[in-house]
C-alpha cells in the first residue's frame, strides 16, 4: 500500500539550492504552491470584500447624494457618478462579489491552499504525485484571476447577470448591455476549471498512492479525508460546469441558442447544468472546512474526535447525496412541480449527515480540556454559525415555504451563514492553526483574539437581521428597495446592517496586519506548537523541500489525545509504541 | 423587526403555518445546540490539573442522533407535500373565476384581460401595463410568459412566486384573494439594470367594484 518507491525517487534527487524563480515562482514544491494560492486568494478576498462594501453602501444609503461612496471618485463615471453607485455597476458588484468570493477566494483557500499544503504533510509524503501538474494548476489559476479582473476595465462593464449567470440575460448582450465583460467572465471560469481539475487529479492520486507506511485509510486525519472526497467531487462536477460555460460562450459569440428560446433553446437547461455542478460545489465549499474544524476541535479539546468513523461516513454520505439535490434551487423556476417534491425529499435527508457532524463536534468538546487559542475560537464559532446556516436551510427546503422565501434576503442570510459563518470562520481557524507550520512563526494571539471577537460580533449583526429582511419579503439583488412601498419600512434596518458590514470589513484589517506583521516579527514557532498528533507536526516549521528527514512510520490514528498510554496529553501518529516492536513496514530510504 | 407581510390569499395561511412549525422546531434545536455549545465551552475550559477523558465515541448515540433528525426532516417534508401540490400542481387547480395573461419584459408587466366574450386569446382582449385588477374571493388563473429574459412574478402578500421564462409559454399560476385592497407586484429574479423598478400594482376589488371596473375597461378598450 505504501509507495516507498516514490519516496526513494524524491530522496534521490540531488540537493542543490534552486534559483529564486524555481524556488518561489515556478516552484513544484507543494508547500510553495499552497502558499502562492494563499496570497492569491487573500488578495481576492480583499477585492470581494470591497465589492460587498459597494453593495452595502448602496443599500444602506440608496442613491443618496449626501452619502457619496468613499473612493467613488477614483472609479469611472460609468460605474459611480457623483458618488452614486449606478445600477449597472451595482449589478456587476453583486455578480462579482459572488463570483470572486466563491471561485477566487473561498474555493482556492480551502482546496488550492490546504489540499496542496496539507495532504502530502498529513499522509507523510515528500510531495504531490504530479508536482509539475501542481505547478501548472497554480499558473492556470493566476491568469484566470487576471482575466476575471480585466472584466472591470472593458467598455460595457463587467458581467451583471449574477454569479449564477442565468440566460438569456447572460447569453444575449442585447438584454444586459454587457459585451466583453460577459465573455471575459466565461473565459476566466473555463480556464479556472482546468486549474481545479489539474489540482483534483493530483490530490486524489496522492492520497491513494503516497500514504506513508502504516497510514491506513482509517488513520487519515479528517482534514485529508474531507479534501480527498472534495477532490472527487471537483473531478465529477467541474467538467459539467465547464461544458455548460462553453455552450454559453457559443451562445454569446457565434450565435448558437442552446439556452435562448429563439430557435428552440432552453433557459432551464442552463439552470439544470449549473446547479448539477452548483450543489456539489456547495459541499466542495464546506467539506474541507468541516475537516479543518475536526482537526482543530480535537487538538483544542485534547480529546479524540468523537465518532471518527461516523465523521468519515457523514462526509461520504454528504458527497453522495449532494448529487441528488440540485433541483431545490429551481422549485419556482418552472420546473415540473412533481419533480420539486422529489428534490424536497432528498434535500431534507441531506440535513442529517450535517447534523451528525455537529453532534460529534459537541461530543468531542464534552469532558475535554478546552484550550481556547485563536484557531479553537474560530473552530467553535464555526460550529455555532454553521448550525444557524443549516437550520435556515430547512425553511427553504420546504417547497411551500420556499415559494415565499426564494430569491429573498433569507437566502442571502442562509448562504452567508454557511459560507462566511461556516467556510470563512473555518478558514480563519485553519490559517491561524497552520500558520506556524507554513511560515515558522506564530501569529500574535492578542490580535488574533481581537480579530475573532469583533468578527463574530459584526458578522452576526450584519447577517442575522437579513433573515428578517427576507421574511418581510425583500428581494435579492435589488438596487433600491425603496422603490417598493412594502420594503420602505426596512430602510433603517438596512442602514444598520450596512454599518455593521462596513465595520466587519474594517475588522479584517486587523487580520491582514497580524498576518503580514507576524511573517517578519512573529515569535519563532516550534515544530509542534499546538501539541497535535498528525504527521505535519512531525516535520520542522517550516518543513524543508521533501518535508521529512526520513519517511515517517504511522502506528495509530491521528486523534490519540489524553491517551492512557502516554504521560503527555497527546501521542503523535509516528511515535513508536513503548513496549514491544510493532511490525514495521518496509524501511524507507532516508535522505 | 420586519416580519411576514400581512397575507391575503386563501393558501397564504397554510404556507405561513408551515413556516411557523419549522420556526418552532428549528428554534428549539437552535437553542438546545447553542446552549450546549456554550455550556461545554464554559464547563470544560482549561483549568490547572484538568485532564480530558480518552473517549473515542459511542455507536449507540450515533444511531440516536442520526434517527431523530431523520424523523424530524421527513415529517417536515411530508407536511409540505399537500400544500405544495394544491398550490403548484396543474391537476389540483380550482376552476378559475377569471383568467388573465401576464407577459413580463424588461422592465414591465403587460397584463391581458379577456374582453366581453370572457375568453383569453380573442380579438376583444384588452391590456393594462403594470396594473392587475382582480375580484376578491375568485380563483384567478394567470398565464405567465416572458419576452426577453427570466423574470419572477412575486406577490408578497399572496405568498405567490413563479418564474416567467422566455420560451415556456405554458406557465400558469393561481391564487385567490381574501381581502380587497391595493398590493404590490414585484420582480424577484435579477433581469437587468432596471430590475429594481419592475414594479406593478395589484388591485383586489369587491365583486361589485370589479364589475364596474371591468365594464369601464371593456368600453374604453372597444
Amino acid at each position: 500500500m505504501a509507495t516507498t518507491s516514490a519516496h526513494a525517487t524524491a530522496a534521490a534527487e540531488p540537493h542543490h539550492e534552486p534559483s529564486f524563480v524555481r524556488k518561489y515562482i515556478f516552484s513544484t514544491d507543494h508547500k510553495v504552491i499552497g502558499i502562492q494560492f494563499l496570497f492569491m486568494s487573500l488578495f481576492f478576498l480583499l477585492i470581494g470584500g470591497l465589492l460587498a462594501g459597494v453593495i452595502r453602501w448602496q443599500l444602506g444609503w440608496p442613491t443618496n447624494p449626501d452619502m457619496p461612496l468613499p473612493g467613488g471618485g477614483l472609479l469611472p463615471e460609468t460605474m459611480v457618478n457623483q458618488g452614486i453607485v449606478l445600477p449597472e455597476f451595482y449589478n456587476s458588484a453583486v455578480t462579482m462579489h459572488g463570483t470572486i468570493m466563491i471561485f477566487f477566494a473561498i474555493m482556492p483557500l480551502l482546496v488550492g491552499v490546504y489540499a496542496n499544503y496539507l495532504i502530502p504533510l498529513q499522509i507523510g509524503a515528500p510531495d504531490m504525485a504530479f508536482p509539475k501538474l501542481n505547478m501548472a494548476s497554480f499558473w492556470t489559476a493566476a491568469p484566470a484571476g487576471v482575466i476575471m479582473l480585466a472584466g472591470f476595465f472593458v467598455a460595457g462593464g463587467h458581467s451583471g447577470a449574477g454569479w449564477t449567470q442565468y440566460p438569456p440575460l447572460s447569453a444575449n448582450p442585447e438584454f444586459s448591455g454587457v459585451y466583453m465583460g460577459q465573455q471575459l467572465w466565461l473565459i476566466s471560469m473555463i480556464v479556472l476549471g482546468f486549474s481545479s481539475l489539474m489540482g483534483a487529479v493530483n490530490y486524489v492520486t496522492t492520497v491513494i498512492n503516497m500514504r506513508a507506511p502504516g497510514m491506513t485509510w482509517f488513520r487519515l486525519p479528517l482534514a485529508t479525508w474531507a479534501l480527498f472526497v472534495t477532490a472527487v467531487l471537483i473531478l465529477l462536477a467541474v467538467p459539467v460546469l465547464t461544458g455548460a460555460l462553453i455552450l454559453l460562450l457559443f451562445d454569446q459569440t457565434i450565435g448558437t441558442t442552446f439556452f435562448s428560446p429563439e430557435y428552440g433553446g432552453e433557459p432551464l437547461l442552463w439552470q439544470h447544468l449549473f446547479w448539477f455542478f452548483g450543489h456539489p460545489e456547495v459541499y466542495i465549499l464546506i467539506l474541507p472546512a468541516m475537516g479543518f474544524v475536526s482537526e482543530i476541535i480535537a487538538a483544542g479539546s485534547r480529546k479524540p474526535i468523537f465518532g471518527y468513523h461516523a465523521m468519515v461516513l457523514a462526509i461520504i454520505a454528504i458527497a453522495f447525496l449532494g448529487w441528488g439535490v440540485w433541483g431545490h434551487h429551481m422549485f419556482q423556476s418552472g420546473m415540473n412541480p412533481t419533480l420539486g417534491m422529489g428534490f424536497m425529499a432528498t434535500t431534507m435527508v441531506i440535513a442529517v449527515p450535517s447534523a451528525i457532524k455537529v453532534f460529534n463536534w459537541l461530543a468531542t468538546m464534552w469532558r475535554g480540556d478546552l484550550h481556547f487559542h485563536t484557531p479553537m475560537l474560530h473552530a467553535v464559532a464555526f460550529v455555532g454559525m454553521f448550525v444557524i446556516g443549516g437550520l435556515s436551510g430547512v425553511f427553504v427546503a420546504s417547497t411551500p415555504v420556499d415559494i415565499f422565501l426564494h430569491d429573498t434576503y433569507f437566502v442571502v442570510a442562509h448562504i452567508h451563514y454557511v459560507l462566511f459563518g461556516g467556510s470563512l470562520f473555518a478558514l480563519y481557524a485553519a490559517i491561524t492553526f497552520w500558520y506556524p507550520k507554513m511560515f515558522g512563526r506564530m501569529m500574535n494571539p492578542l490580535l488574533g483574539k481581537l480579530h475573532f471577537w469583533l468578527t463574530v460580533l459584526f458578522f452576526n449583526l450584519t447577517f442575522f437581521p437579513m433573515h428578517n429582511l427576507g421574511i418581510a419579503g425583500m428581494m435579492r439583488r435589488i438596487y433600491d428597495p425603496n422603490q417598493y412601498e412594502f420594503l420602505r419600512p426596512m430602510q433603517e434596518l438596512n442602514t444598520m446592517i450596512s454599518i455593521a458590514a462596513l465595520l466587519l470589513i474594517g475588522t479584517q484589517l486587523i487580520f491582514a496586519f497580524n498576518f503580514f506583521w507576524s511573517l517578519f516579527r512573529g515569535e519563532p514557532a516550534p515544530a509542534n506548537p499546538w501539541r497535535a498528533n498528525s504527521l505535519e507536526w512531525a516535520a520542522p516549521s517550516p518543513p524543508p523541500h521533501g518535508n521529512f528527514a526520513r519517511t515517517p512510520v504511522v502506528y495509530r490514528g491521528p486523534y490519540e489525545y489524553s491517551s492512557p498510554l502516554s504521560v503527555e496529553d497527546y501521542l503523535p501518529q509516528d511515535d513508536p509504541p513503548a513496549e514491544g516492536p510493532e511490525p514495521v513496514p518496509a524501511p524507507a530510504t532516508s535522505h | 423587526m420586519p416580519w411576514l407581510p400581512a397575507q391575503v390569499s386563501t393558501f397564504g395561511g397554510e404556507i405561513d403555518s408551515i413556516f411557523y412549525i419549522i420556526l418552532v422546531i428549528t428554534g428549539i434545536i437552535f437553542l438546545l445546540v447553542e446552549a450546549t455549545l456554550l455550556w461545554f465551552a464554559f464547563r470544560y475550559r482549561h483549568r490547572e490539573g484538568r485532564k480530558a477523558e480518552h473517549i473515542h465515541g459511542n455507536w449507540k448515540v450515533e444511531v440516536i442522533w442520526t434517527t431523530i433528525p431523520f424523523i424530524i426532516v421527513i415529517a417536515l417534508g411530508a407536511m409540505s407535500f399537500g400544500p405544495w401540490a394544491r398550490i403548484k400542481m396543474l391537476g389540483r387547480f380550482p376552476a378559475p373565476g377569471l383568467e388573465i395573461g401576464v407577459m413580463a419584459s424588461q422592465f414591465e408587466w403587460m397584463v391581458t384581460y379577456p374582453g366581453a366574450d370572457g375568453r383569453l386569446g380573442t380579438d376583444d382582449d384588452f391590456q393594462r401595463r403594470n396594473q392587475v385588477h382582480i375580484p376578491v374571493a375568485q380563483p384567478i388563473l394567470v398565464h405567465l410568459s416572458a419576452e426577453d429574459v427570466i423574470h419572477s412574478f412575486f406577490l408578497p402578500h399572496f405568498r405567490v412566486k413563479q418564474d416567467a421564462v422566455p420560451g415556456m409559454d405554458n406557465q400558469v399560476v393561481w391564487f385567490e384573494a381574501t381581502e380587497p385592497g391595493e398590493y404590490e407586484l414585484a420582480c424577484a429574479e435579477l433581469c437587468g439594470t432596471g430590475h429594481t423598478r419592475m414594479r406593478g400594482t395589484l388591485v383586489v376589488h369587491s365583486a361589485a367594484d370589479f364589475e364596474t371596473w371591468y365594464e369601464g375597461a371593456t368600453q374604453t378598450a372597444n
